[in-house]
């Protein structure tokens, strides 16, 4: 952590993409940040919340219950002038979606600065393999993309930069191999925040988003986004590498994020010298540098991860410059799963009409049994999932999970999970499944519903759902995983947890809501539990258990 | 100062919570002394719970990609030796595999022995050295946990890391906290004596 408070500019350090991202934010001055956690952006917030604690960053910090209402935090400080950073994993921008579109309309006060993490591959994502660059034709924000840690401090500096001079939120989108690599970088100065009271001037013309101003609004957007794209035009960040000879050359490359360093290894690998165009901005595109690079060409190759959007753009683009171009990508680059240094040098070389590259790779096949993640020895869920399957028969009821480190119900030995989608999502298909099988009818049917969900997943998004499972009348039994951190992420406080100070009861909430069948067990009182189990399943209301119980890192914390 | 070694792959694999980021950090900041570019790869969150787990570490005069290529890894370093075969598609003929002797159990399948991989991975590389690191850390600091040190500290000494043993030690210093920094000194020295 120290290192990334050193003050000798010039000198390199090596630091996490991530850490990079909060160094950048620093040497800009940030004076408010807000975050939910979620891999692979945590270590934006767990940083900011160890320089909080520690007092060595003076600006305000927060961890938020969700997405959205981080965002909408980091919205109220931008409009009180604040220099604002928001942080989220890919999936977060869904949750804050609702505010963000607006917000694009308001413009920031403040200069503001979102980060958004996707994970290709899916290493610690369970729901999907999110593109979040799509957002940029949703939400017409524009969207930088670093490729390594040095970029990733850079661009966010120059995030802040072209907030403030168009005075509009920018992204600042990584991956996994972005945000989880570390490489010396070299430092600047850090920006003391200086004054972090902020102060809001009444201008309802520019943060009221009501009709008809909000269409005026959209127009002064697309106006400002043209003027980003003269900007985009300029900048330094989209850079043709410098090649003798280009105009002889019949093929280039185009590529962006960490895509770029597998194209100069390739390069390298290959002893190729072939154009290159790097684009660090993904939105608003310099249209016309890459009409410029390709216009010559007879080939180009784009090296871009999961969807083809660069591609659907550059096939737009050649239409006026160079029609016969041919535009190769996810013809020899797979749209699943993230790209490895080896297939881009396979493709290169293919599309070079090379032999085949020779990889040393060893002939023997080996078959090593899978290695799944388990709960750790100790975890209170290991209580939970026993006392569970002793209650009933693991085949006669349906199973919902949610995002934790609770999602491991559905490996052996618990395989006890039916359905898996998003944060909070558990309550919500539940509560659909139980109508979908007693619709018209008040008997409790055959089928019975176990749903879990983690305590920082419950304050996310499982209390709407909740107070819809009760209001609209069915009866799952939900098991809320109270273990006071958010684990799975690197244990972060949310609002129930312990030592965080008037934490938020959950019990209260749940009574508040208006269920009637609410227990709190200790799981280590496992006959307790089964009995409470077996009890619940017979109700015809929703029944909630709060399955009490520290994980063990808090358990360790407080020791 | 860049040197001339052109490039040097590492992959160390092992199990969730054997600390093998900490190893991927030393030996970053100890290329770094020594005037190398580099890059890593690793990951984090609920995946490395136990399960597998894989970084990666490149340095030299001029590195791009974070990720070692299949066949292309000059040393793999693992912790767990199941863990080390299946990180195989790295090697070619010429890696050097350091081995910890240890095989963490996988629950509820049959695991492979000790004999088993070993004759696996002959027949990839020629140039494979099984050291009971956590026997000896155990035996002689009481400490098995620093196992991980004890071998990038081997690797140094035994040249399998292009790499001097005094930037690995100072990058010790540099990324071990006050706390743990005697402990591993010492593995550090133990090292030395193998």
């Amino acid at each position: 952590m120290e290192e990334i408070l050193l003050q000798k500019p010039g000198k390199k350090n090596i630091l996490l993409g991530n850490e990079a991202i909060v160094r950048g934010a620093l040497e800009s001055g940030v004076q408010f940040v807000s975050t939910y956690p979620g891999t692979p952006a945590s270590e934006i917030g767990n940083t900011f919340f160890k320089l909080s604690q520690a007092g060595k960053y003076k600006g305000y910090f927060e961890f938020s219950t969700n997405e959205k209402v981080a965002l909408e935090a980091g919205i109220g400080a931008s409009f009180s002038c604040l220099k604002t950073l928001v942080a989220m994993k890919n999936f977060g921008l869904n949750v804050c979606s609702d505010s963000l579109l607006p917000f694009l309309y308001t413009g920031a006060k403040g200069p503001t600065v979102i980060i958004a993490a996707d994970d290709p591959s899916c290493h610690s994502s369970a729901q999907s393999e999110e593109n979040s660059r799509a957002f940029a034709f949703l939400a017409h924000i524009p969207i930088l993309e670093p490729s390594d840690p040095q970029e990733c401090k850079d661009f966010t500096e120059l995030a802040f930069k072209i907030s403030e001079k168009f005075k509009i939120p920018v992204m600042v989108r990584t991956t996994t191999r972005v945000a989880h690599q570390r490489a010396p970088i070299k430092f600047k100065k850090i920006t003391r925040p200086g004054c972090v009271i902020g102060k809001f001037i009444k201008e309802p013309r520019r943060f009221v988003t009501m009709p008809p101003r909000v269409l005026e609004m959209k127009k002064e957007l697309l106006e400002k986004i043209e003027k980003i794209k003269q900007f985009s035009e300029k900048s330094k960040l989209n850079a043709s590498l410098s090649v003798s000879d280009t105009d002889r050359q019949k093929i280039g490359i185009i590529t962006s994020g960490v895509s770029y360093l597998y194209v100069r290894e390739a390069l390298k690998e290959l002893s190729l010298n072939l154009p290159v165009l790097k684009l660090g901005f993904f939105y608003p595109l310099p249209e016309k540098k890459i009409q410029n690079f390709i216009k010559k060409f007879k080939k180009v190759l784009i090296v871009e991860e999961l969807e083809p959007y660069l591609e659907k753009e550059i096939e737009r683009l050649a239409k006026d410059v160079n029609p016969k171009l041919e535009i190769i990508g996810k013809k020899i680059l797979s749209e699943v799963g993230e790209l490895k240094p080896e297939q881009v040098i396979l493709a290169l070389s293919k599309l070079m009409g090379r032999k085949k590259h020779k990889f040393q790779i060893p002939d023997s096949k080996f078959q090593v049994p899978k290695r799944s993640p388990q709960l750790c020895p100790g975890c209170p869920y290991w209580l939970v999932f026993g006392a569970v399957k002793k209650a009933v028969d693991p085949k006669k009821v349906i199973f919902g999970g949610d995002i934790g480190c609770y999602m491991l119900a559905g490996f052996p030995p618990h395989n006890i999970q039916d359905y898996l989608s998003c944060m909070g999502s558990s309550i919500g298909i539940a509560h659909g499944i139980k109508k979908a099988l007693q619709h018209g009818s008040e008997q409790v049917t055959g089928q019975k519903l176990i749903t879990f969900i983690g305590d920082s997943t419950f304050f996310h998004s499982g209390i709407p759902a909740l107070i819809n499972t009760v209001f609209n009348k069915s009866n799952p039994l939900i098991i809320v995983m109270e273990n006071q951190t958010t684990a799975m992420t690197g244990h972060q406080p949310h609002p129930g947890a312990p030592l965080v100070p008037n934490g938020i009861k959950i019990e209260k909430i749940v009574r508040a809501c208006g269920v009637k069948n609410l227990k709190i067990i200790d799981p280590i009182n496992q006959q307790e539990f089964i009995n409470a189990v077996k009890e619940f399943l017979d109700k015809s209301e929703v029944s909630v258990i709060i399955a009490t119980h520290p994980c063990i890192f808090v358990a360790q914390k407080n020791a | 100062m860049p040197k001339n070694l052109e490039k040097f792959n590492i992959v160390i694999v092992g199990t969730g919570g054997q600390g093998l980021i900490t190893l991927l950090q030393i030996i970053a900041e100890a290329a770094l002394f020594e005037g190398y570019e580099v890059r890593t790869s690793e990951l984090h969150g609920l995946s490395q719970r136990g399960g597998s787990v894989e970084v990666h570490i490149r340095f030299g005069k001029e590195v791009f990609s974070p990720l070692v290529s299949q066949g292309e890894a000059d040393l793999i370093l693992g912790l767990e030796m199941q863990e080390a075969l299946r990180a195989y598609p790295f090697a070619n003929s010429g890696t050097a595999f350091l081995l910890n002797k240890k095989i963490i159990s996988i629950p509820l399948v049959k695991n492979l022995t000790e004999t088993e991989i070993l004759k696996c991975l002959k027949k990839i590389s020629k140039n494979i050295i099984l050291v009971p690191a956590e026997e000896i850390c155990q035996e002689k600091l009481g400490a098995k946990v620093v196992a991980g040190i004890y071998l990038i500290s081997l690797a140094s000494f035994k040249n399998l890391i292009p790499l001097k043993p005094n930037s690995i030690s100072r990058a010790i210093k540099k990324i071990i906290p006050e706390k743990y920094l005697e402990l591993n000194l010492k593995t550090f020295k133990l090292a030395k004596a193998y």
